[in-house]
């Protein structure tokens, strides 16, 4: 079986981002990027199947700059087998990566695509499920739990309120939630091992894909400040205030 | 230097690591003034991190230092400067003589299991009476047929109270101060973890800083060590250590950037959510302008650091360049910190607060692994400024 892993560059999660001041955006400059938390989880899982032995290969793919070779390179380390860089400078959209991706499930010939459930920059949580209708096949979103028995698919979805239980057949998308595993480090041997793989890069051209953004951003701002709170003396002032100053009882 | 992404994906896995399993860990240690040594250098082993430059027949990955170098920044961004220094002590202290001069066997026996991290090292060199004056050392290990027997002690022993092994520096006989010294790996303990026959704890002793890392005065009572478990030849043992320094201070100077690197964070993220007069402490001239200062000369230090690795990963001798980062990264450390440390008022003089560990740790500096007086000797040998009969025996 044939994996396809897809790795999105993003600030790392330990950065406090800031509204650029013009409102355009974000501010990049500068800014520490890794890979995003949850494809990290993707690749480690798919990593687990092929050490389970019910994958042969995976191949990790990256819409982004040129600087994400190091996001694939990072994927090649923890064990994917080889990485396709589909360069693109700016903005991503859902869509424009979920048709990259759906071109490449053609022309890979994959039984399986492997997404983190979201992207921490843009948190659309929406490519994997444009890939699953555009490929005409069943998804698995927000997994927590995945079983593989040749055709067959059992996961775990996290949805409010608990967990579900679904059975799919292969091909699928699958896109995974927090809990599913603790991806491992990069160890220093297959950091190095890593740099003899593969890494090939295509332009969405290639693909025939356009990934213009559809969207307009028309402004990003700072979440507002929060006012600092107060103690009340007695639970009476706290109805009191519930009821007549935020009005929720 | 220009780094390869393979550099920056090491920098980025040690910066998890650190993150993860060891920054959770640090209140707790630092209460405990003890960190789980074997525990914690077995997951960096299983990871790479404990043999980046050592040779591939011992487990290593025998790669230039610009590779641990990576590593050894990232570590010192940890909450306790006593993690990283312990790791130092391990990698870059104790074992770099033993990889370039030990004998396979010695080798196999030591330095293998220190780069998985199932053995823990420690290195022997200060006694109570003999610290910077290195040719000073007292301890003696005699020749009585294919062993040598120990006596003598050693002081502020870090990782002394949990090591397997010691590389020691001791008086093997000859008259030149320079030329009767030897390095021995001398077990600390029996493999069923008692101690090793002759040897103990005298104390342990508490510091005002890196309470984490435990740091011990061992003694040693008639210690039989076989001949062969010598590093290279014997009287060579100053030689080899002066050589095996240049690692230690290209350590202290890399780790204690990624300190600083991190004090400045957490600093600019604490002066811009605390507010003052109505606007966050940042907004104040004093506050942004001195911290652009501390951004300046910390670009400096590492300039200056990364030359000293680039002299090493060229095979130079990296002496001056190393001493002189030492000596500027420990500098910089008591003021740097000294300057955010202010800027965090009340919280700044709290325990609880990752700068006043980070004030405490670093102090440690200008004194460890070389104090800042010999490092400026050091310097003034090799700029050939010391005046005639006052040299110090350290290059």
């Amino acid at each position: 079986m044939k994996v396809l892993v897809a790795v999105k560059r993003v600030v790392d999660y330990n950065v406090k981002v800031r509204a650029k001041s013009d409102q355009s955006g974000v501010d990049l400059a500068n800014v520490k990027m890794a890979m995003n938390p949850f494809c990290e989880i993707a690749v480690e899982e798919a990593v687990r199947l092929k050490e389970a032995g019910k994958v042969e290969e995976i191949v990790a793919v990256s819409v982004g700059p040129d600087a994400a070779q190091e996001q694939l390179r990072t994927a090649l380390a923890l064990g994917a087998d080889r990485a396709i860089l589909v360069r693109h400078e700016g903005e991503s959209e859902p869509l424009g990566v979920a048709k990259v991706l759906h071109k490449l499930v053609e022309r890979e010939q994959a039984d399986m695509v492997l997404l983190g459930k979201q992207a921490i920059d843009d948190d659309n949580n929406q490519t994997g499920q444009m890939l699953a209708a555009l490929m005409n096949r069943p998804q698995g979103t927000f997994i927590s739990e995945l079983n593989i028995d040749g055709e067959q698919v059992s996961i775990t979805r996290e949805v409010d309120g608990g967990l579900q239980k679904i059975r799919f057949q292969l091909p699928a998308v699958i896109t995974v939630d927090l809990r599913l595993n603790e991806p491992r480090y990069a160890s220093l041997p297959n950091i190095m091992k890593a740099r003899q793989k593969p890494l090939d890069a295509v332009d969405p051209a290639e693909l025939g894909v356009d990934l213009e953004p559809r969207l307009a951003v028309l402004k990003v701002t700072d979440p507002p400040v929060r006012q600092a709170g107060i103690v009340v003396e007695t639970v009476a002032d706290l109805v009191d205030k519930l009821r007549n100053e935020a009005k929720v009882i | 230097m220009q780094l390869t992404s393979e550099h920056k994906i090491l920098a980025e896995s040690a910066r998890r690591f650190v993150q993860q399993e060891i920054d959770p860990h640090v209140e707790q240690w630092e209460r405990e003034r003890i960190f789980p040594a074997r525990e914690l250098f077995r997951k960096l082993g299983a990871l790479g991190l404990l043999g980046v430059t050592k040779p591939e027949q011992v487990g290593g990955l025998g790669l230039d230092y610009s590779y641990a170098a990576v590593v050894h920044q990232e570590l010192g961004r940890c909450l306790s400067g006593g993690v990283p220094m312990a790791i130092g002590v391990q990698t870059d202290m104790a074992t770099p003589a033993l990889a370039r001069f030990g004998s396979d066997e010695v080798r196999q026996r030591f330095l293998a299991p220190a780069v998985s991290g199932e053995m823990v090292a420690c290195i022997g060199v200060s006694e109570p009476d003999a610290g910077s004056d290195v040719a000073a050392i007292r301890t003696r290990a005699v020749r009585d047929g294919d062993d040598y027997v120990i006596s003598g002690s050693k002081m502020w022993i870090t990782n002394g109270t949990q090591a397997d092994w010691m590389c020691m520096l001791a008086v093997t006989g000859g008259d030149h101060r320079h030329r009767n010294k030897s390095l021995i790996c001398v077990p600390l303990r029996d493999e069923d973890g008692s101690r090793y026959p002759g040897v103990s704890l005298t104390s342990k002793i508490e510091k005002i800083g890196m309470h984490c890392s435990d740091t011990a005065l061992l003694s040693f009572d008639e210690v039989r060590v076989p001949v062969r478990w010598r590093i290279g030849e014997e009287g060579e043992g100053f030689i080899y250590q002066m050589q095996q320094f240049q690692e230690e201070r290209l350590f202290a100077a890399l780790s204690t950037i990624g300190a600083l690197e991190q004090a400045l964070a957490e600093t600019e993220d604490y002066v811009r959510e605390r507010r003052i007069f109505g606007a966050p402490v940042l907004n104040n001239q004093v506050v942004h302008y001195r911290l652009a200062e501390l951004h300046t000369e910390l670009a400096g230090l590492k300039a200056l650091t990364w030359q000293g690795v680039e002299s090493v990963v060229a095979g130079e001798d990296a002496t001056p360049l190393a001493s002189m980062a030492k000596l500027s990264s420990a500098r910089l450390a008591r003021t740097l910190i000294d300057s955010c440390l202010q800027y965090w008022g009340g919280m700044g003089y709290s325990s609880e607060s990752a700068i006043s560990r980070r004030y405490r740790d670093s102090r440690l500096w200008s004194i460890g692994g070389g104090a800042d007086e010999v490092m400026l000797g050091i310097i003034c040998k090799h700029l050939d400024l010391m005046p005639g009969g006052t040299e110090g025996d350290r290059r």
